[in-house]
């Protein structure tokens, strides 16, 4: 119902489906930044193929990367992911404002129907 | 394929529940995920009846849904079809979903307990012909602190008589 940037959501959940990737940005999710040699330190992988991976995160917009001397620091760019859970949760939304109207009303009526003795 | 189950308490009687879930007058009041008027409200509450309701958002869209009882136990008990037929969500493709409602006599009112399931949408479908299915799932509890069960209890100004 709500319009969602579906090119944006098709690309957070293209970033969201590789398990490294995932490993990636919840490391950034505890640590507020991390440098590239850091991030890749967990990983049987080669640096090359986690550049990769941050190519991804970043075209996604899912990290920031900036560059200071010789060093890459990562940090976590929320905005993306909330879109994505945001369109998840849509339905949740729908249905939760929806009751606590059917309560309020509900609610009325039951005061009315006690000041009438009922 | 997702679903959603919401648990409320309602310092309201069940049949006063019931009757603002399932007549025309009752559903107007209350049915939308915004302040945005319901237009429209039709129901044919028994087996086999059919409801439609269409609604406008603050943003100006319009939405309507229909579908069909499947189930009714007054005042306990609600069972019913549920698609999109105008507006809605456009990656569902005129997909039937499921809602059950519940209602519970508790000391200081209803217990309700909102469960909207077969939910189809693209994403999950597209998680199961590639083989990530359950990536969703798991991206869902990894980042959201609530997960998709959601139960707000909150007390009642006085306990209502039995």
């Amino acid at each position: 119902m709500v319009n969602y940037n579906e090119r944006q959501l098709d690309r957070t959940f293209a970033a969201l489906v590789d398990r490294t990737r995932r490993a990636i940005l919840a490391r950034l999710e505890r640590e507020p930044s991390a440098s590239v040699s850091e991030l890749a330190k967990p990983f049987a992988i080669k640096l090359p193929a986690v550049m990769k991976h941050l190519d991804v995160l970043d075209d996604a917009g899912l990290i920031t990367r900036s560059k200071a001397g010789r060093i890459v620091t990562v940090r976590l760019r929320p905005e993306p992911m909330r879109e994505a859970l945001d369109w998840l949760r849509r339905y949740e939304r729908f249905w939760s404002k929806s009751l606590d109207r059917l309560a309020a009303y509900a609610e009325n009526k039951e005061a009315d129907a006690r000041k009438k003795g009922r | 394929m997702t679903s959603l189950t919401l648990v409320r308490r309602i310092c309201a009687r069940p049949s006063i529940v019931f009757e603002a879930l399932t007549t025309p007058h009752g559903i107007a009041q209350w049915w939308g995920p915004d302040g945005g008027p319901v237009l429209l409200a039709e129901t044919d509450v028994r087996s086999g009846g059919r409801f439609r309701v269409r609604f406008r958002l603050l943003d100006g869209s319009e939405h309507e849904s229909t579908g069909e009882y499947l189930d009714v136990v007054e005042p306990k008990r609600l069972v019913m079809s549920w698609q999109w037929t105008s507006g809605g969500e456009p990656d569902e493709g005129g997909e039937v979903s499921r809602i059950e409602i519940d209602l519970k006599r508790i000391d200081s009112g209803t217990e309700i307990t909102f469960t909207h399931a077969r939910l189809k949408t693209d994403v999950s479908r597209a998680s199961h012909e590639r083989g990530w299915a359950g990536a969703l799932d798991k991206l869902v509890l990894h980042f959201s602190a609530q997960g998709i069960v959601d139960t707000q209890i909150r007390g009642c100004i006085e306990e209502y008589a039995k």
